[in-house]
């Protein structure tokens, strides 16, 4: 019996398709997984499921007829609960507190706590929980707080729960533990949708997979019939959307060196474990891997936003390790970020401001303390041409550029000044195909001119596509490094589902 | 552009409807409206004594809201102003007192360097603590104001006391610490001066030099700030401590130009009106000069409305409230605005909308 089907959804936002006639197809009693990358559509599908986005087109079907959901409360009664990634808990309230808060009291305007408190018991044993009802959710472990999480939903009577990447906050004791009350879940005639992009965790919990890609339905396949491997593949796409056509690679010295790297993620869990590869002159290194396997903190780290806890980062013979972002601005390395709009650019700023964020506070962009606000115009208006960037006037606030035009002015300070090391990060992402190829053409140009680029996208594609040689990062690991021309898209996959380790290919020259 | 324009004046339309409210309190008050605001304007620019109050007035508006504005530009909230002030009048008139035998051109410039001091100082601790441990610089700038208020009370009625004196106030700063006057038979001082002086300063730093580069850029997007290669903690430290510099001018000009004397109490509560003018300013120093004066004027004109149609000063406040509700009123509505503009949001009503069979 289904619990649930998703018909035909389709949703933009502007001229972005998120969701693209996408059907989902839930079976009671059982976990379906969605997998995806980021910005693959799995967030806007469940956004719409819960009634915080209504679709363009398409319907719900639950019980009784096609519905679309106006807004979450909607969604609830119809017996749907969501465990958003960041809990939506007031930390100095207890348990029961924060269950019954924004329900309507059963006993006109008091609160009957201990009856709540009760119930709240009750379902805590019924799927071994463990939760205590007076604790205050402020001591409770993150683990703990997702499971009132799911109290809450429970208690709400949800019979189909979206658990949005919820393993993402644990720890693998933690995970477990999860993955027995998921499966108690289910027993008792639950069902889940298990939003991830781990491939592993859906091989354990899951009973069936749907893939997204782009905002469509790659497939949906039984677990029992799939393997990491397939999933992977699925997820970043098998066939190659466009061929550029690139000078063969003339490698020169080495020009990056990276060495044994250490570093943690934001919650201080390890996110690189002992990377190590090189890159030379005229050389691009892809790093092709699945979302959130170490490439932000690789980017990071080497640019100088991270520290490391280990290992050694060397530019052009020098050990950089310990220098702030400033000075390796200055050993010639340029960062194209991956979020354009918080760390690229500054919003507010006008394109010709943006244009020297890295370089006003040196000639001729400023003499002695004072800017040269013509000389910044002229150089952005200089840019602005060479990049082909649209728009009314140097004057304008970057906000009102469109995403292509914004990545150009990025594009644009990053290389103008011919630097000798480029990462550049998802930099296509959200980008129409005519911006896209022209980021990637200069990117290649940068390469001819003899700089080195280390390339790091999701999008296998585009890796291969654009790279000299791909190494393939999982789990913060490099799990081989391969030439795109040699290499055996198996191979790749299983290396991407972390099923395979090489001998990296160190050697930079082809 | 027009929207823009629009929105960058937001301010000033707060003020205006304001303004437009107070008129009909004053009618509610049983005056004239019409009347009461030409006697008010009249009170604040006509005659020459009610400009030079007007100035008087506006002085430590000027000053202290510069220093909210800096930290402002920083994405800082100085609600310590209040506190710095206390400490850079201490500051001044401790050099006003005790310094002895030096010029005025020495004098008076050593004590203001003193205020800013002690102002940057008394910021110092709360913006250290933000940058070290996260502590929030709103409460901890502004319990500091309580602190310094103490310190001066103890201060004025113990060790400093001027012997005899029926309240709590320090003997008198040496004449060659005095700010002079700068219109004859008035109390209008040359701190106005020096603080449209900074002001103008402040400008072309914030708009034409290194540091105002950096300073916006912290404060309008802090990650880029970082990845551009710019320190964020100096640079939010240094804005915190200029800012508190600038609140001390404010204390300084008020011991040296006014009452040159060190009293009890001798702030009321400018530090948290500059607050209010900083805000209606955008953070802009050009601004602050504009609302100083506005206010300053209001608090002039005030007592002469009064006098003349019988209407309380305290409407005057109830205006300067109003326009601060509407300000932030109108930032909030903006911000809705703007996310309802980017996708639907939740505060739909529970509604399913039923689709074919």
């Amino acid at each position: 019996m289904n619990v649930l089907r998703m018909e035909g959804i389709t949703k933009r936002f502007g001229p972005v398709l998120a969701n693209d006639n996408v059907n989902l197809t839930v079976r009671q009693g059982t976990v379906h997984a969605l997998l995806g990358e980021n910005g693959a559509g799995k967030t806007t599908l469940m956004n719409i499921l819960y009634g915080l986005h209504q679709p363009d087109q398409g319907w719900i079907i639950m019980r009784g007829p096609p519905v679309r959901f106006r807004s979450p409360r909607a969604a609830i009664q119809h017996g749907i609960g969501m465990i958003h990634q960041q809990f939506m808990l007031v930390p100095t309230l207890t348990v029961a507190e924060n269950i019954v808060l924004g329900l309507p009291p059963q006993r006109r305007i008091f609160l009957d706590l201990a009856a709540v408190e009760k119930s709240i018991a009750t379902l805590s044993k019924k799927y071994r929980l463990d939760v205590e009802p007076h604790a205050r959710v402020w001591q409770l472990p993150v683990g703990m707080q997702q499971r009132v999480e799911i109290l809450k939903a429970l208690y709400r009577s949800a019979e189909l729960l979206i658990l949005d990447e919820p393993t993402s906050v644990l720890t693998p004791a933690e995970t477990s533990a999860l993955f027995d009350i998921i499966r108690r879940l289910t027993e008792e005639g639950h069902s889940v949708i298990f939003i991830s992009h781990k491939l592993d965790e859906v091989m354990r919990i899951s009973d069936e997979v749907t893939v997204l890609r782009h905002g469509q339905v790659v497939g949906t396949v039984p677990t029992a019939k799939t393997s990491p491997r397939a999933l992977a593949r699925m997820m970043v796409g098998r066939e190659v959307v466009f061929q550029l056509d690139k000078p063969h690679s003339n490698p020169g010295e080495v020009l990056l060196d990276v060495s044994e790297l250490h570093a943690l993620n934001d919650r201080g869990l390890p996110a690189l474990r002992g990377v190590t590869f090189s890159i030379a002159r005229g050389e691009i290194l892809g790093i092709a891997g699945v979302d959130g396997n170490g490439q932000s903190e690789l980017a990071e780290v080497i640019t100088g936003l991270r520290r490391a806890i280990r290992g050694r980062v060397r530019v052009k013979g020098h050990d950089v390790t310990a220098l702030r972002p400033r000075a390796r601005i200055a050993y010639g390395i340029a960062f194209i970020p991956a979020d354009r709009q918080r760390f690229g650019a500054v919003l507010d700023f006008s394109v010709a401001d943006n244009m020297v964020i890295k370089t006003f506070h040196r000639p001729p962009f400023c003499r002695g303390i004072v800017l040269d606000q013509a000389a910044i115009e002229v150089h952005a208006r200089h840019l602005a041409e060479r990049f082909d960037v649209r728009m009314a006037s140097v004057r304008q606030q970057f906000r009102y550029l469109s995403g292509g035009n914004q990545q150009k002015v990025i594009l644009a300070r990053e290389v103008f000044a011919s630097p000798d090391l480029l990462v550049a990060m998802q930099p296509t992402r959200g980008l129409d195909v005519g911006a896209s190829e022209y980021v990637l053409r200069t990117i290649l140009e940068q390469r001819d001119r003899g700089a080195g680029v280390l390339y790091i996208s999701t999008e296998l594609d585009e890796v291969l596509a654009m790279s000299d040689r791909v190494a393939v990062l999982f789990n913060g690991e490099i799990m081989g490094v391969v030439r795109p021309s040699e290499a055996s898209l198996e191979e790749i996959s299983l290396m991407l589902a972390g099923a395979l380790r090489q001998p990296p290919l160190l050697e930079p020259t082809a | 552009m027009t929207r823009l324009v629009f929105a960058r004046l937001l301010p000033v339309w707060a003020v205006l409807l304001a303004l437009l409210l107070g008129m009909i309190m004053v009618w509610f008050a049983g005056a004239n409206p019409i009347q009461a605001y030409v006697e008010l304007f009249r009170g604040a620019f006509a005659d020459v004594f009610g400009f030079a109050t007007t100035l008087v007035k506006m002085t430590p508006l000027l000053f202290a809201g510069l220093g909210v504005a800096i930290a402002l530009r920083g994405g800082l909230y100085n609600i310590g102003a209040e506190g710095q002030i206390y400490l850079g009048g201490l500051a001044a008139a401790l050099v006003g007192i005790y310094v002895h035998g030096l010029p005025s051109l020495a004098h008076i410039p050593l004590a203001m360097a003193a205020a800013f001091v002690a102002g940057g100082l008394w910021a110092l601790l709360p913006i250290t603590l933000k940058l070290w441990r996260g502590v929030n610089e709103i409460i901890t700038t502004l319990l500091m104001n309580y602190i310094a208020i103490l310190l001066v009370s103890v201060i004025a009625s113990g060790p400093l006391m001027e012997p005899g004196a029926p309240s709590p106030y320090t003997p008198p700063l040496e004449p060659s610490a005095h700010l002079p006057v700068i219109i004859r038979m008035t109390d209008a001082h040359a701190g106005v001066l020096v603080a449209v002086a900074l002001a103008f300063t402040l400008h072309f730093i914030f708009a034409r030099t290194r540091f105002g580069f950096q300073l916006r850029m912290v404060g309008a997007n802090p990650s880029a700030a970082a990845y551009a290669g710019l320190s964020v903690s100096w640079t939010l430290l240094l804005a915190m401590v200029a800012g508190g510099g600038f609140a001390g001018l404010a204390g300084a000009s008020e011991v040296m130009g006014l009452k040159h004397r060190l009293f009890e109490g001798f702030s009321p509560g400018y530090g948290y009106d500059a607050i209010v003018v900083a805000f209606l300013s955008n953070g802009q120093p050009l601004g602050v000069v504009a609302m100083s004066l506005f206010f300053g004027a209001l608090r002039s004109g005030a007592n002469i409305m009064q006098r003349s149609v019988g209407i309380p000063v305290a409407i005057i406040f109830a205006m300067q409230g109003l326009a601060v509700l509407f300000l932030a009123s109108s930032l909030a509505l903006r911000r809705r605005l703007a996310t309802a503009h980017r996708g639907e949001q939740e505060t739909r009503q529970a509604q399913v909308i039923v689709g074919p069979r």
